[in-house]
């Protein structure tokens, strides 16, 4: 009898097990139809061969640098991994975990979240780490980002957090059970909508302008890994008219770039060389480029590459890469083609007739 | 450290492996290290308050004990030079001399106990005396912080000092041993209240694994977690709600009050104690059973015999026997008689009646809300009693009737509607709040609410209340199905698949419908704070 009660006792904890790792997969978020940006951080494990830059930071990265025109104009292979609202100690350890997957020419470290000196929210935290595969990577980052609400323990079991979705759950949450749609090329999430930007407040004035230490000991962090295995750092702040980039804040970046030999780009100062203009490269006044205005910037920063970083090579006829990229390529096209027809659909719709 | 921690999962895990890896004899010093490694999480100071109770109640135990141990063998030393006399008032002055020491050791715990737990009532009421004094002095609170459990471990502690001084049983010689009958883990948090004869043999013997009790353990702290996050953490949401405006909240809002909290409250606290008893259970402890399905109680006097037992029969055992031969209520039962004549017989179980009633609502909360509390569960059992004869006279007119599923039906559902309405004074704010709620059910009662919506907008869903009324189902169907024996019992006797699959659906449901996690707090028992 003892026996039996044993023996049925450890079949039923592995079929409990099973069904939790089920349940897992179910009620985990799979940011298909709705934000995307929360599928960026696992489509890089889908990637098959290296890239010679990868962007790394939050959401100026992913929607301003089209990967596509940096390859196809200049042969650049690279990636963003980017997620919104990344804050710098989460970028830091998306830098290591990228180092075990592979060893780029040139690192891009968008800088907005020096601004962030503490974890901000679960929801951006969730956005960006449940996406991570489990190493120790991810438990420092975890630990790094958690607000006092959370718990480790809910990120090694999303089941935990998600549990509550149980009156929430879509035909979607089944369809993508077991995998998920490319939602982003190489990183970059495109969005074809126009929405100038009209009336861009002006920065408020705050009270203390000075970057927190712990971002400037995640950035030094950042700058001795790649110089360890090396990556040139380079960093860069995106060409996005708000949230505000304040002067003070510019000094600090320059006087950092400086000291540490760094090379630092302000596209907010390269906007009209880029050709960047707010009336139709935005689809959400300002904030971000549109994909016009993310490949003009591309367009930009891959001939500043080439000067400023000779190491980044020119892969085209190279192999694996050109078969990868014409792939990347085809399937950029054809999202581009599809979002402008919903686009330009939408715009017929609100048109009065 | 709450039973609904991660902390508790990996505490427990760790503790019973060790427990059964350590070599036998040890178990009760891991049991003990491990309990106060608990109490610590409570607070470091937590550990003093109740460390205080285990060493003055040990010594005092001992003094006790050596002191009836001497007279025993004096007086078996001097049998034949002592007439019978002699011996009566020799033994007598030995009691008084056990007594001031049993005394002395009652009076500095329960006093431990008065001061955290009562001060800040007591203060308050000469600010609300000095207010309705038109003094504008006020006296400030002392904000003491309660120690865990402390109301449980006292009352535990002093039965156990009575016990030895009324000569029950001999004093635990190890203090290691008796702090951890005073801290054992699994009950600090809510109980039971337990006798030192039940628990004492099986805490302080050498376990073996066994698979049976160990299985049958686990499957009830699932049970007792179900119960906790799926029913009474979610029911928890809309009270909260309905309790926070309670001048929104009126008529048939109060009546639900009253049934929610019964149920909640019911999940809850028989939750935690399936919890406290199936962890015990699987190191192999007996811990007493605290509930036997209440709410099938017929009335009042049944239910306090089936709810919360270890208490029940601690104040029965410890004041109301003793308070009513004590000499004072004993006198006062003759003055009454002679004065009335037969009704004067009752008198004195009324007045020990009440006092029980009051003790009880003190020691559930320092608040008003909980004297009337008890207080009104005294009324409602002495009008019973006194009502004996009108049921017997209405029974013999309707012989039939008794025995009749239908009747005992009503029985249950009037004390389950008595119950619920004396216990809605623990959720209001205050007496007089209870009071004009409770009476909104008849001035302003709007059943509407119940179909136009209002229900889904307490801060949980539809859906949610479906969880919650299929949850207070499975409850129901479990205490009915498991009238004989425990519902895991029987389905381990039948077929140990039906129990296991049933554990781990339980665990399935638990997971994805229990209330925890971000935007929920379901670590704290309702008991917690008793």
């Amino acid at each position: 009898m003892k026996k039996k009660l044993i023996f049925t006792g450890i079949l039923w904890c592995v079929i409990l097990a099973a069904a939790l790792w089920l349940l897992n997969a179910l009620f985990m978020p799979k940011y298909m139809s709705e934000i995307p940006e929360g599928a960026l951080i696992a489509e890089y494990y889908n990637e098959t061969a290296g890239h010679d830059v990868v962007f790394i930071g939050d959401c100026e990265v992913y929607e301003n640098f089209s990967p596509d025109v940096l390859w196809r104009e200049y042969g650049i292979t690279s990636y963003i991994r980017g997620s919104a609202q990344q804050l710098i100690w989460q970028s830091y350890y998306l830098m290591e975990e990228t180092l075990k997957y592979e060893t780029p020419k040139v690192m891009v470290f968008n800088v907005l979240s020096m601004q962030y000196g503490e974890p901000q929210s679960e929801a951006y935290n969730r956005l960006n780490l449940d996406g991570m595969r489990l190493s120790p990577q991810k438990l420092a980052a975890v630990n790094a980002s958690m607000t006092e609400e959370e718990s480790l323990l809910s990120y090694l079991f999303p089941l935990l957090r998600y549990h509550s979705r149980w009156n929430e759950l879509t035909g979607e949450d089944v369809e993508y059970l077991f995998h998920r749609d490319q939602v982003s090329d190489s990183g970059y999430l495109m969005n074809v909508e126009v929405r100038p930007a009209e009336n861009v407040p002006e920065g408020k004035p705050l009270a203390d302008y000075q970057f927190a230490d712990i971002c400037y000991e995640y950035l030094d962090k950042m700058a001795e890994l790649c110089e360890s295995h090396g990556v040139e750092l380079v960093l860069v702040k995106a060409p996005s008219l708000y949230p505000y980039w304040y002067d003070e804040w510019e000094a600090q970046m320059e006087d950092y770039a400086a000291a540490r030999g760094l090379q630092y780009v302000n596209c907010l100062e390269i906007v009209d060389e880029a050709g960047l203009d707010f009336r139709t490269d935005t689809y959400d006044h300002g904030l971000h480029l549109n994909l016009y205005g993310a490949e003009k910037l591309a367009r930009w920063f891959g001939a500043w590459l080439t000067q400023h970083c000779p190491q980044v090579e020119d892969r085209r006829g190279q192999e694996p890469y050109e078969t990868i990229w014409a792939e990347k390529s085809e399937t950029y096209a054809q999202r581009k083609t599809a979002l402008e027809a919903a686009w330009a659909a939408e715009q017929k719709e609100d048109t009065p007739q | 450290m709450s039973f609904a921690s991660a902390q508790f999962l990996c505490f427990f895990a760790v503790l019973f492996v060790l427990y059964y890896l350590i070599p036998r004899r040890h178990q009760w010093k891991l049991l003990l290290a491990g309990s106060l490694f608990f109490y610590f999480f409570a607070g470091w100071y937590c550990l003093i308050y109740i460390g205080v109770t285990a060493v003055t109640t040990w010594l005092a135990a001992q003094k006790v004990g050596r002191l009836q141990q001497e007279q025993d063998a004096w007086l078996k030393a001097h049998r034949d030079q002592m007439d019978k006399e002699q011996r009566k008032a020799y033994k007598a002055a030995g009691k008084k001399v056990r007594w001031r020491w049993t005394l002395a050791c009652l009076l500095l715990n329960f006093g431990i106990l008065a001061v955290v737990k009562y001060t800040d009532f007591v203060l308050g009421n000469v600010n609300g005396v000095l207010a309705a004094a038109g003094s504008a002095a006020r006296l400030p609170m002392a904000d003491l912080v309660l120690p865990m459990g402390v109301s449980f471990y006292t009352f535990q502690s002093m039965g156990y000092l009575i016990d030895v001084y009324w000569g029950k049983y001999p004093p635990e010689r190890s203090l290691g041993k008796f702090a951890l009958f005073v801290t054992f883990f699994p009950q600090l948090i809510q109980g039971p209240i337990s006798r030192f004869s039940d628990l004492s043999r099986s805490l302080y013997a050498e376990h073996r694994w066994d698979s049976r009790q160990i299985a049958m353990g686990g499957m009830r702290v699932v049970w007792g977690f179900a119960k906790k996050l799926i029913v009474a953490d979610r029911l928890a949401i809309p009270l909260r709600e309905l309790v926070s405006a309670p001048e929104q909240y009126t008529g048939i809002y109060v009546l639900a009050v009253m049934f929610l909290y019964a149920v909640q409250l019911y999940a809850d606290f028989t939750g935690g104690i399936d919890i406290t008893i199936g962890v015990s259970q699987m190191l192999g402890v007996q811990v007493t059973e605290n509930f036997e399905r209440p709410f099938f109680s017929k009335n009042i006097a049944e239910y306090w015999r089936r709810w919360h037992i270890t208490m029940g029969t601690w104040f029965r055992d410890y004041v109301f026997y003793p308070l009513s031969v004590s000499k004072g209520v004993l006198k006062l039962h003759q003055k009454a008689r002679a004065k009335l004549g037969e009704p004067g017989k009752r008198v004195s179980v009324y007045l020990c009646t009440m006092l029980l009633w009051f003790v009880t609502g003190v020691w559930h909360g320092a608040s008003w809300n909980f004297i009337v509390w008890g207080l009104l569960n005294g009324v409602v059992i002495l009008v019973s009693q006194e009502c004996e004869p009108l049921y017997a006279k209405f029974h013999g007119r309707f012989p039939g009737l008794k025995g009749s599923f239908g009747y005992r039906l009503f029985e249950v559902g009037r004390t389950f509607v008595l119950m619920s309405s004396i216990r809605v004074l623990d959720v209001y704010r205050d007496v007089p709040l209870t009071f004009k709620q409770v009476g909104t059910i008849f001035t302003s009662f709007r059943p509407s609410v119940l179909w136009n919506g209002s229900f889904l907008e307490l801060g949980i869903t539809g859906a949610d209340w479906m969880v919650a009324f299929f949850g207070t189902l499975a409850m129901l169907a479990c205490s009915l199905l498991g009238r004989k024996e425990p519902m895991r019992e029987q389905l381990v006797r039948r077929n140990p698949n039906l129990a296991w699959g049933g554990c781990a659906a339980l665990v399935v449901c638990m997971v994805i419908f229990g209330i925890y996690g971000i935007g929920f707090d379901a670590t704290q028992f309702i008991y917690n704070q008793f």
